[in-house]
Formats: C-alpha cells, structure tokens, sequence
C-alpha cells in the first residue's frame, strides 16, 4: 500500500498532502481541504453530484484517484463566485428556480461551465445532451436548462461589454 | 465504498510500463480512464495490489489517419472519438457508438483502449470494432504484436493479452465508398449499459449486399459477433424479408440472460429489431443518403 506527496491547485490556490493511492479525488477535497461543496451521490460513478472541472474538463470525482490528480488544476463549486459574487450559473439557479433539494447543483454548475466555456451559445438540445450524466430527482430538468440558458446569455453580455469596454 | 490498497505507479514512457508488467504479472492492473475499473474497485470486484496508471503516456492519445486505416490510441478519449471529423466523416458507426457510450462526464475520462481491453460484453466498442473488422496492437517485452478483433475477446471479461503486455493501438480498416455504417443502442437512461444494441458495417453494390459484418451489445457472455445473421445478407439482394431473416438469425445467435433490464425474449427480439433498423442505416450510409 503506498502513500504519496500530491500537488495540485484547486479554485486557483496550490495544495499539497501526503495521501494514500486509493483515496479518491471527491474524499481529497472533501474530507483533506474540507471543500464540502462537491457533494457525494451515488458513490457508483452514476449521478454526477461531485463533479469538478478537471484541467478544463468536467469529471466525476468519486471516480478518479487523488493521487491522479498530481500538478492538475482542479475547480470545485467553491471556486465559482468571484469577489462575493455570484456566477452567472448561480444566478440563473437562483433566478430560474434551477434547483430543489440543491444536492446535485453544484455538479450541474460545474459541467455547465466546462460546456459554456467552449459552447457559449448552445442550442437546448445541446445543454441537455451536456447535462445528461447529471442526475436530477427533483426538477425535471426543465428549470435547470432555462438555468443554463441564461447564464449563456448573461455570460456573453458580460464578453460584449467587456470588449466594448477594451476597445473604448 | 473505498477500494482495497494498492500500490500505485504511474510511469512516464511505455517502456516502464512494460517492465512493471512484467515484474508484477497478474497483481498488477492498468488504470486508463479507470471509468470502469475504479467502480470496480469500489465495491471491491476488482483488488489488485499493484496499479499502473497510463495516463501519463500521452503519446497513446491520438486519432490519425495512417496507411489504409485509422489509428486510435489506447487512451484516446471517448470524447476525443465523439468530436473526431476524421470519425464523423469516414467512420460513422464509431460516431454513434462514441455518442451513447456511458455520459459526457465519463467520456472526458473513458479511453476506447480501456473499453476493449475491459471485455466487458456490456461495452459498446467490441461490436463496433467487431463489425468493423478492426485490429489491437499489443506491446509487450518482445516487441509488438497485432490481434484481430476476432481472436480479442476469449471469454467473459477476459482477452488475448499476456500479463506482460499494453494494448497500445486499435486499427480500423478504411471503409470503401460502397460502405456504410451504424451503431443503434436501447438503453433505459443515458449512462447505462445497453438493453441490447447492435453495429453494422455492411458494403453495397447495385442493391446487392456484397459483405457484411454485424456486432452485438451486452447479449452473450463476451462480445459477440452475429456471424448467421452476415452470411443470410452476403451476396443478397436486400429485402424487407431477408432483413427480418438477418434479425431472426442475429437474436437466435446470441445468448442473453433475463435481468434488470429485460428478460431473455424481449432482449432476443431487441436484436432482431435492432438488426434490421441497423441494416438499413447503413444502406443508406453506403447509398451516400442523409440519415
């Protein structure tokens, strides 16, 4: 059984840890950095509660190990507010009633950044084949997406202002 | 549900891996996109104690088009695959396939080398690989070896690989312009396993089928291919009848069991289904029709 020395950044901070190689990523953040935001669902790699963006890519956390994780970039929910603000994301959750129980919200946040960041004028059918390996039991879906749909359109205000704003 | 302790290497050129293989054999298990094999661990069906993680080698992540077939590499991304041109425009079996395979989330980690060297009967690249007449480079101590497609997969959840060896490559012979292919899966929600699905790469001339090759999903003991179901179409000119001989010899061919999923009969009459719907993408694939 081996231990190791990880490094890694999470939310744009470096961490490190000695941790054993089958800890996985969801225990690390969780129980070592106590970024509780990422939640644990299913524990079977189905539901997508812990999801964080992994080197630009959205994953499931209970299904990797912490040890993987070595000089990755790691962005858990906690990372998503900047400056006491709420993220578009958080706000169209907030504002589309995006959530009920809110246990899988944070996962659903994280795989719809990763997806607006290179889809960011996605059709409907485009945020619901993205959202597919997230579980939701209590909304439908139908909220979440309008969620989505308006933080793309939320974010890409804030890219035209903020090129208005260089070139002026 | 925490797995078994291991010990843990991750090695940063092929040929460490090969010699870690080759100083633990049977203790020691690959971790690709480790998609199946973590969950595995979890519920501790799986306690190796030795772990090689091959996800540094990322000279293993490519999709390229070589010498008369494609060339994936073992750790190639299912994502990868699923936004491929080079797969969406030569190889659309492998992009229907590439799109139902487990979630996006998974997929970001999931390789197709792991999907096959897996074995797993349930998984959707051994029929598609098995319709399209791939084939898997093996590297072990002596060098490299390549397995047809037909001689991977010996039992359930077992393959041809030595201890020793890394599954490197897979090769898909290009189709020829008279081709066309395609992957059909029923699942119950996206992210499981399939109820049944079916592959098939068939070529047409003039209305008649002049080969065919036809792959099933999760309805034997280990992937199967539905070789009744090619020989009723081969050489045939196609009709609704002999579509329906095709899907009666592919469901009477295979040997599903009764699960969650379904039971026996109704898994048997997916296929024939299956078969027939798949039969038809591909004809129109191959007649250069939208679909």
């Amino acid at each position: 059984m081996s231990r190791h020395e990880i490094s890694l950044k999470v939310n744009g901070e470096p961490v490190s840890g000695e941790v054993e190689a089958r800890l996985l990523l969801v225990h690390f953040l969780r129980e070592n950095l106590s970024l509780t935001g990422t939640h644990i669902g299913c524990d079977t790699t189905s539901c997508g509660a812990c999801t964080v963006i992994l080197d630009g890519k959205p994953v499931k956390s209970c299904t990797l190990f912490a040890v993987q994780a070595q000089d990755a970039e790691v962005e858990t929910i906690e990372g998503v507010a900047e400056n006491g603000n709420l993220h578009p994301l958080q706000e169209g959750f907030w504002e589309k009633h995006g959530l009920q129980c809110g246990f899988c919200t944070p996962g659903m946040i994280m795989t719809a950044k990763a997806f607006l960041a290179s889809n960011p004028d996605p059709s409907e059918e485009a945020i619901r084949h993205a959202i597919s390996g997230n579980l939701c039991r209590c909304t439908g879906y139908n909220k979440i997406v309008e969620a989505v749909q308006y933080a793309a359109e939320k974010l890409s205000q804030q890219s035209e202002s903020e090129k208005e704003e260089a070139n002026a | 549900m925490i797995p078994g302790p291991f010990d843990y290497h991750a090695p940063g050129s092929l040929e460490e891996v090969i010699s870690l293989l080759s100083e633990h054999g049977f203790d020691a298990k690959i971790l690709a996109g480790g998609q199946s094999l973590i969950p595995a661990m979890r519920f501790r069906l799986a306690l190796p104690s030795v772990l090689i993680d091959i996800n540094r080698l990322s000279e293993l992540e490519y999709i390229r088009q070589d010498n008369g077939h494609l060339a994936i590499g073992a750790m190639t991304r299912e994502t990868a695959v699923e936004h491929s041109q080079a797969v969406k425009q030569g190889f659309p079996i492998l992009a229907d396939a590439a799109e139902v395979i487990a979630d996006p989330l998974v997929r970001n980690r999931a390789t197709v080398g792991g999907n096959l060297a897996h074995a797993d009967p349930a998984n959707d690249h051994p029929a598609v690989m098995l319709a399209l007449g791939a084939e898997v480079v093996a590297k072990g101590p002596e060098g490299e070896r390549v397995i047809p497609i037909g001689d991977f997969f010996t039992g359930f959840f077992e393959n041809a690989l030595q201890p020793n060896e890394l599954l490197t490559e897979i090769r898909v012979p290009t189709p020829s312009s008279r081709s066309g292919g395609a992957y059909l899966k029923i699942e119950r929600k996206v992210g499981d396993y399939a109820i049944a699905a079916v592959g098939v790469q068939l070529e047409m001339q003039d209305g008649t089928c002049t080969r065919a090759r036809i792959g099933l999903t999760n309805v034997n003991p280990q992937p199967l291919r539905a070789s009744n179901a090619e020989d009723a179409l081969s050489g045939q000119q196609l009709s609704e009848d002999l579509l329906e001989e095709a899907g009666k010899a592919a469901a009477a061919q295979c040997e599903p069991s009764s699960d969650l999923r379904g039971s026996e009969e109704y898994k048997r009459d997916l296929v024939r289904i299956l078969t027939k719907r798949a039969v038809r993408k591909a004809v129109q694939r191959a007649q250069g029709e939208s679909s």
